[in-house]
């Protein structure tokens, strides 16, 4: 790895967006190809954050600062990404169930995977099933993820879920759900493809299952 | 202003000059897997333990919430307060967004019970203000409703006006709502904490009604949480709260201290009483 790479991971840790911009200036001025500057530096930068954060070294303020570096050193890279780039950047759409008000958890949810170098479309909170229908007909996201906060409002990410079914749209996503009361095995039984505790976890979930899709 | 809320026996009264009166949040099996799947399993006694320690380390109020997968809550809750109020004597916090497992609750809950909660929601109102009135109990008003959570205060403290004047108008009298204005997470937006501040003082100067908060939330995602959620209380009591749900055992001696310092602890005997009683408990 160039040493220019190397750096950009590291500043992007530290959250410095002006060094995030002039390395990754500098390095298209070496002539590093933009997708190199990314999966090498920004990515890996963030993969960095996404480790720490997981075993409790860096907290949420922190893993929001890298984020908005990475966004700063993204707006460079983004006119000068090739298209199959730009593929390898998944979609993800987001929102809280019909009835479920609660969207601190869904935005964190949101900012770090944007940090992890997701395209996150949050189309909200108390969404009817057929919301997140229309949204995968529209978007073409990669990922469908869901939030709820309460236990009766739970139920209704399995009511989405075979909305999904019934609108045919099932088979073109991954599924996945979090909130305070949802657990593995509830995620299980409602047919979703994965459940995360946490933030940072819905990063780690969100990649496995696009590198699945991929693969 | 003064909130008056009645266990089987004790009486607790909510006041701008009294001192802060705690409501005990623990029994609450969100984020609290081991108490999910005792409760799940059908093991309701647990509770029992729960107020109980709590009341012992100051509680003055009694949340009951048993909202977990795999819990009929309409059966559950009223056996949870019948339960609690067999081994405690404090008034109960009935904590559902169930109307149905919430008027079971309400049936046997002895005393005057607070409603935890309602919103800005018209369906909410609707069906959950007139049970409020019906059972004389008191009702949390959360400052939210189908917008949302507001990020302005003002729009917050228009929620609070709008849930009191509907209390009101089926005769719920104003000292019986409590506002809770919402604390934010704070490692997500660093003005959150402020906005809910104020909040709270808008809705004290122009409603003058007693106030509620579930503080801990506030620290969500960073190091320290207690210091960040004590320094909060002292904040958020300072500007109105008078009830906060909150870890009792936790930040009580911090709330003995603003109470102190605000001058609602004469002679600072509750203080120094909360001091003893740590020492002889060895921590």
């Amino acid at each position: 790895m160039s040493g220019v790479l190397e750096q950009i991971a590291g500043v992007l840790y530290e959250g410095d967006d002006e060094s995030v911009c002039t390395l990754v200036q500098k390095a298209l001025n070496e002539g590093i190809k933009p997708g190199q500057v990314l999966r090498n530096g920004l990515l890996a930068g963030m993969d960095q954050v996404g480790v720490d954060f997981r075993a409790g070294d860096l907290f949420v303020p922190e893993v929001l600062i890298s984020a908005r570096a990475m966004h700063a050193g993204m707006d460079i890279l983004r006119p000068l990404l090739s298209q199959s780039d730009l593929a390898s950047s998944n979609k993800i759409v987001i929102g809280t169930v019909q009835g479920d008000l609660h969207d601190i958890g869904k935005n964190l949810v949101g900012m770090m995977l944007e940090g992890g170098g997701f395209e996150v479309i949050d189309i909200g909170i108390d969404l009817p099933p057929e919301k997140f229908v229309d949204a995968i007909k529209t978007e073409h996201p990669d990922i469908v993820g869901m939030s709820a906060m309460l236990t009766t409002t739970m139920q209704n990410m399995k009511h989405t879920i075979d909305a999904l079914e019934n609108a045919g749209v099932r088979e073109e996503v991954r599924v996945i759900v979090g909130g305070a009361p949802v657990t593995k095995e509830y995620a299980d039984e409602i047919g979703a493809d994965g459940y995360a505790p946490d933030a940072g976890s819905a990063v780690e979930l969100a990649r496995s299952l696009v590198k699945q899709k991929d693969g | 202003m003064e909130t008056i809320l009645e266990g089987t026996k004790a009486i607790v009264r909510i006041a701008p000059h009294h001192r802060t009166v705690l409501i005990g949040e623990r029994i609450n099996p969100t984020g609290r897997k081991r108490l999910a799947a005792e409760l799940a399993a059908g093991n309701i006694e647990i509770v029992k333990q729960e107020a109980l320690t709590q009341v012992d380390s100051g509680a003055d109020v009694i949340d009951v919430n048993v909202g977990a997968i795999g819990v009929d809550q309409v059966t559950m809750l009223p056996r949870a307060v019948e339960m609690v109020q067999e081994v405690v004597d404090v008034p109960i916090s009935i904590d559902t967004a169930d109307p149905v497992a919430l008027e079971a609750a309400l049936k046997v809950c002895r005393g005057k019970a607070l409603v935890n909660s309602v919103n800005g929601k018209e369906e909410i109102l609707s069906r959950v203000l007139p049970l409020v009135a019906r059972y004389k109990a008191a009702v949390i008003g959360l400052c939210m409703d189908e917008g949302g959570i507001p990020g302005e205060p003002q729009k917050r403290m228009d929620i609070a006006a709008k849930i009191l004047k509907r209390a009101q108008e089926i005769g719920i009298p104003q000292e019986d709502v409590l506002i809770d204005c919402l604390a934010m997470t704070v490692s997500a937006d660093h003005e959150a904490g402020l906005a809910t501040l104020d909040a709270i003082r808008k809705v004290r100067t122009e409603l003058g009604v007693n106030m509620t908060l579930g503080a801990s939330n506030a620290s969500f995602g960073m190091p320290d949480r207690e210091i960040l959620n004590a320094a909060y209380l002292a904040l958020a009591i300072r500007e109105g709260v008078n009830a906060p749900i909150v870890n009792v055992a936790r930040v009580r001696q911090a709330i003995l201290a603003v109470d102190v310092l605000l001058g609602r602890d004469e002679y600072a005997q509750n203080y120094i009483k909360g001091y003893r009683e740590k020492q002889r408990e060895g921590k």
